[in-house]
């Protein structure tokens, strides 16, 4: 490959203190942008169910009332969008996933993939390996107050170490399967595995 | 586990360089780049490129800019909006002149695109330089074989803001399958009879095409008007799965 060409003139504005919590190709945002393949779903929680299944059964259902009723866990996080904005020190709070599996009856992970489903059909999947030991969690609160609708409210799962598609928005279904399938942008030319830090944006990266 | 063939690693999109073949002043905030790549498969309409600039000290940014030419078109067209204390918009607009090595890959995204086998009709809505991908679309659709129903709802500021306004004033002229509609949201002309102010239920349930006719609707822009668009559809009854969206920033028209 040809050498980088250096852009004449140009200079950096956005490089801060803060660059090395910054992966590669990334800028720090300090708003929230929004990004989703198609409208914000109205959802309220009194029709709200989340769900567990494995091998096309249903090992565990959730209705708002018995999932705000498990353990909460707070996380304070650096997130990374694939459009390049990083957002430093985010405080999300909801249930982990490892509490969710515990609630589930299930000691550990029975197999090695999940596929997240969302209402309006997204789709998104993420090895448990990223999803275990506190790594990830079923997202309810933003900085304290109940999650927006149009950043994935009422309960968006949230894996912040993989770019943040992964971190799918209005979460109703976690499906266990054994091997990688790609999700929704994951067969439209995006990265299966996502990590910023080794920047896995799109296929082939 | 069994021994079965891993599937063939997939091609990395690999960082390419272009040269700048021309700058195209399209109003007082925004240009078009005009870029010849050093090969080029081709894209879809709808689809974006990464552009990398880096500086003498290898400071690197990076940005994705919606590719606003045909796949037909030889050359590849990206048109930028001025964000005023933008790192990377000031740079395309005032810095960057013909012959320039411009770093980049792509075609990148799957989703929002729109090509003619997918048929119509068709509903864009843009906002500002939203009408960048979309524009990719109507020259697309320009180039197949006629008759496939469109509408182009485009908001901007005033009629000086509007991007391509001869190309898509004279394309309403000439094709009849084609409605364009301005929405100008700041200042209008004296004898403007067309919409004043931003897009509302109104103007949508009038000229779109009506949910009975299935259309495919194909909204982008900032974030706020992306938002508030596709849940005015969604109230109007139109499948919430026909409406695409794609967001660019935080602000703006
Ligand atoms: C898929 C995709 C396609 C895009 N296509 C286009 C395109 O065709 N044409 C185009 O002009 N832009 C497009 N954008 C936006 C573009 O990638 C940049 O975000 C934009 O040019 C600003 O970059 P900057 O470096 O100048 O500003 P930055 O240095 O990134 O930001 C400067 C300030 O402006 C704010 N800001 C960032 N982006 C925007 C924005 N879009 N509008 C208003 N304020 C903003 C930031 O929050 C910050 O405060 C696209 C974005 C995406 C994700």
């Amino acid at each position: 490959m040809a050498e980088v060409p250096v852009s004449r003139g140009f200079k950096s504005k956005r490089q801060t203190s803060e660059q090395g919590r910054l992966p590669p190709g990334q800028y720090r945002t300090t708003d929230f942008p929004i990004l989703s393949a198609g409208p914000t779903p109205d959802i309220r929680v009194a029709d709200w169910k989340l769900a567990l299944q494995l091998g096309g059964s249903l090992v565990r259902a959730w209705t708002w009332d018995e999932f705000e009723a498990l353990p909460q866990t707070t996380l304070n996080t650096d997130i990374h969008c694939v459009t390049k904005w990083t957002k430093l020190d985010t405080t999300w709070q909801g249930v982990s996933f490892d509490d969710l599996l515990k609630s589930a009856g299930l000691e550990k992970p029975p197999q090695a993939f999940v596929m997240a489903h969302c209402d309006g059909g997204y789709t998104t999947s993420v090895p448990v390996e990223d999803l275990i030991a506190g790594k990830a969690m079923i997202a309810t609160r933003f900085d304290g107050v109940p999650l927006a609708p149009a950043h994935g409210g009422p309960a968006r799962l949230l894996v912040p170490h993989l770019y943040f598609w992964k971190s799918a928005k209005w979460l109703r279904r976690i499906r266990f399967m054994p091997e990688a399938e790609p999700g929704f942008r994951e067969a439209r030319g995006y990265h299966i595995h996502g990590d910023p830090w080794r920047e896995q944006r799109y296929d082939g990266d | 586990m069994t021994a079965t063939e891993a599937p063939p690693a997939p091609n990395k999109i690999a960082w390419q360089v272009a040269q700048v073949e021309a700058v195209v002043t399209e109003t007082s905030r925004v240009k078009s780049l005009v870029l010849q790549p050093a090969h080029w498969a081709g894209h879809r309409p709808g689809q974006h490129v990464d552009i990398r600039l880096t500086a003498d000290d290898g400071y690197q940014a990076e940005r994705s800019y919606s590719i606003a030419s045909a796949p037909e078109d030889k050359l590849l067209t990206l048109t930028v909006e001025r964000v005023d204390d933008g790192e990377v918009s000031p740079y395309l607009l005032d810095e960057l002149r013909v012959g320039d090595p411009l770093e980049f890959r792509g075609p990148i995204g799957g989703h929002f695109v729109w090509t003619r086998g997918l048929g119509g009709p068709i509903c864009l809505i843009a906002g500002g330089t939203g009408i960048t991908p979309l524009m990719a679309m109507l020259r697309h659709r320009e180039r197949s074989p006629g008759g496939i129903p469109a509408l182009l709802l485009y908001s901007a500021r005033s009629l000086a803001d509007v991007v391509y306004r001869e190309e898509l004033d004279a394309t309403a002229r000439r094709d009849n399958d084609f409605r364009l509609i301005y929405a100008l949201t700041r200042q209008q002309p004296d004898h403007w009879t067309g919409h004043r102010g931003r897009i509302d239920k109104t103007l949508l349930a009038d000229h779109c095409f009506p949910p009975a006719q299935n259309p495919m609707f194909y909204i982008c822009g900032p974030t706020a008007f992306v938002e508030n668009v596709s849940s005015l559809l969604v109230d109007l009854d139109f499948n919430p799965l026909s409406i695409k969206t794609e967001r660019f920033g935080p602000s703006g028209g």
